[in-house]
């Protein structure tokens, strides 16, 4: 269960482009971390090198280092599958399989590796939806495809999929930028929630949901277009937003809060 | 919103009438709000799409009119002939033809010949095609998927005649101890079992049903990887972040996303099979006797029956004969295709 994460030196590339540059930075075991910073700054790259989703993009490389409780991820002889079984990922866009009921949604990483005790599955689903705070509104349907339910719904499916599994860590991409102010709110008191379990980072272009959800906060930047992003500066998030020692991120800030 | 609207819409009733509609305040929805504006406003803007939709409609009724209108002419030819028929046309296995004023034909043998190789090319082909297009769309570098993709679309190309001379004189020579084989240990099985020549000839079912199922491949592998391609990457991406392995996506993802266009697309090769003609005139024998209902049966299917008849077309009566035969042919590919749209929009309803 929850585990920290150790990033060094990490270096990304899509083909002969330097996406992200020099970034280490520590995730603490039960805590948030936001990530947060302008479009195209590299933040989800950096999230998708953290479960090795990045190298899923054809012509792309890592150097450096992620270490989850210690194990380089990127060791030689680790295999990807199962770095991705350990460290979950929630999407910008709610990707639930379409065509499978909403139960087998929730079970699809359990069914990947193995479980197949029915009781056991039932159980999980249950376990998931409730965590997901889903349970009360799927209950009755749960033969239902998973594609019949709403976008913030469709996402909390996501999440409980992604938690279903037990993470040692969930990774999550912008997960509210495509919902209603109700079902963000849902999503982030979840996410205080899922914070006594997990290890969170969170990707987010809202600066009022980082304040509120995240303990420790990342500020990305780039200095232009096909330049590499770089981190700034990351801390405890009321610093941050308080008082960071970073002239860029007071720009950044201040900027969007007007 | 909408009364500001109106008055500034109301205001200029001098002016070109189609300029208001395409202001900004003023959305094409609230036009019949507004009864001042010439009625003709509308026809005015719209000339562009009246045109197009009369055109769109106009060719689409024309395809069907000519394919009432083929299926009128075949229906009108094959009655005379149907009615001179001695034997039943359903039920009887006979082809008597030769003369007018004795027509005794029915379609028994004929459609057992044609939908057995064309049934026995779709079980070879299907996983065939699906195998290359999952392999060509999911593992293959694009370097080499284009090229081999390529390759797969030029066996469309070659002519059927040359499929029937290959098929006739080297695939037949090459799968006779194949047929054997299979004739001797599974014989037991009634569809392995002695046909009516001999499983060493090679000019049966068995060797026509392979090479249908080489002619059919480019089209399902296309559809299918046209479908396989298509998968959303966003849920590539869930299955691969849970943990999924290739062949998992492919279970999870990509296979359920796309099953519905690649039975689609084999139900076009089952229609491309069922009317395949000159190819299997070459590999088939001809043959007197009735079939076993054996892969190991020779004989003719509509198509072949039809272009093997062509001396004789000097009869109406006899030609009548062979367009009934073209007829049922006709109905059945119909029925193949609207089977195939039934199985993608009953499948695709799942998805919501
Ligand atoms: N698949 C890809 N192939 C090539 N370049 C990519 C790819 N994905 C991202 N990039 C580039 O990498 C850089 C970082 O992109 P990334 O998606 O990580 O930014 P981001 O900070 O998440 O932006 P946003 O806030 O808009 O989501 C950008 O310049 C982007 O164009
Ligand atoms: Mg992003």
């Amino acid at each position: 269960m929850a585990k920290r994460l150790d990033i060094e030196n990490l270096n990304l590339y899509y083909n002969k482009f330097h996406a992200v540059q020099d970034v280490s930075l520590q995730v603490h075991a039960r805590s948030v971390t936001a990530f947060i910073g302008p479009s195209g700054c590299g933040k989800s790259t950096v999230l998708r090198s953290l479960n090795r989703m990045h190298e899923v993009v054809p012509g792309s490389r890592v150097e450096g280092r992620v270490l989850l409780d210690g194990e380089n991820i990127y060791a030689p002889g680790v295999d990807p599958v199962q770095v991705r079984r350990t460290i979950g990922m929630v999407f910008q866009k709610a990707n639930p399989f379409p065509t499978m009921s909403i139960r087998d949604n929730v079970v699809a990483g359990l069914k990947l590796a193995g479980e197949k005790n029915k009781r056991k599955l039932d159980e999980i689903t249950e376990r998931s939806l409730r965590g997901a705070n889903l349970w009360e509104e799927v209950k009755d349907r749960l033969n239902k495809p998973g594609g019949g339910l709403s976008g913030g719904q469709q996402q909390r499916l996501c999440i409980a999929r992604a938690i279903a599994v037990q993470p040692d860590v969930l990774l999550m991409d912008e997960p509210c930028s495509a919902l209603d102010p109700i079902s963000t709110l849902a999503i982030e008191d979840l996410i205080a929630e899922l914070k006594k379990d997990y290890t969170i980072v969170i990707v987010t272009h809202n600066m009022q949901q980082a304040a509120r959800v995240s303990d420790q906060t990342a500020f990305f930047n780039v200095a232009g277009v096909g330049q590499p992003g770089k981190l700034v500066e990351i801390g405890e998030t009321g610093k941050i937003f308080s008082n960071p020692s970073q002239k860029a991120t007071e720009d950044y800030i201040s900027g969007r809060f007007g | 919103m909408t009364e500001s609207t109106n008055s500034q819409r109301a205001a200029p009733p001098g002016e070109n009438g189609a300029a208001p509609v395409n202001t900004p305040e003023g959305p094409v929805l609230e036009a019949p709000l507004t009864p001042p504006n010439p009625p003709n406003e509308k026809k005015v803007v719209r000339v562009g799409d009246r045109i197009f939709r009369t055109m769109a409609t106009a060719s689409g009724a024309f395809v069907v009119a000519l394919i009432a209108a083929i299926g009128l002419f075949l229906l009108i030819r094959a009655i005379p002939a149907l009615h001179a028929n001695e034997a039943n046309f359903l039920l009887s296995g006979r082809w008597e033809t030769g003369d007018p004023e004795h027509l005794a034909f029915g379609i028994v043998d004929l459609a057992w010949i044609t939908v057995a190789s064309s049934v026995f090319a779709l079980v070879l082909a299907m996983p065939v095609a699906a195998g290359i297009a999952l392999f060509l769309t999911q593992y293959a570098p694009r370097v080499l998927a284009r090229p081999f993709a390529y390759v797969v679309d030029l066996l469309a190309a070659v002519p059927s005649v040359i499929y029937g001379l290959w098929g006739a004189l080297v695939l037949a020579p090459v799968l006779k101890p194949v047929a054997v084989w299979l004739n001797t240990n599974l014989g037991w099985i009634p569809i392995f079992g002695d046909g009516n020549v001999p499983a060493d000839s090679g000019s049966n079912v068995f060797t026509a049903g392979i090479v249908l199922a080489v002619m059919i491949l480019p089209i399902i592998t296309g559809v299918a990887r046209e479908v396989f391609a298509r998968t959303p990457s966003a849920q590539i991406e869930g299955a691969l972040a849970l943990g999924a392995t290739k062949w998992e996506v492919v279970r999870t993802t990509v296979w359920p996303f796309g099953r519905s266009g690649f039975v689609g697309g084999s139900m076009l090769g089952l229609g491309r099979a069922l009317g395949e003609t000159v190819a299997l005139t070459v590999i088939l024998s001809y043959t007197y006797e009735g079939p076993h209902y054996s892969i190991f049966d020779a004989g003719a299917t509509f198509a072949s029956r039809i272009a093997l008849g062509s001396a004789e077309f000097n009869d109406n009566l006899t030609v009548g004969a062979y367009i009934a035969a073209g007829l049922v042919l006709f109905v059945s590919t119909f029925a193949v295709n609207a089977l195939a749209r039934w199985i993608e929009s009953s499948s695709g309803r799942g998805k919501e």
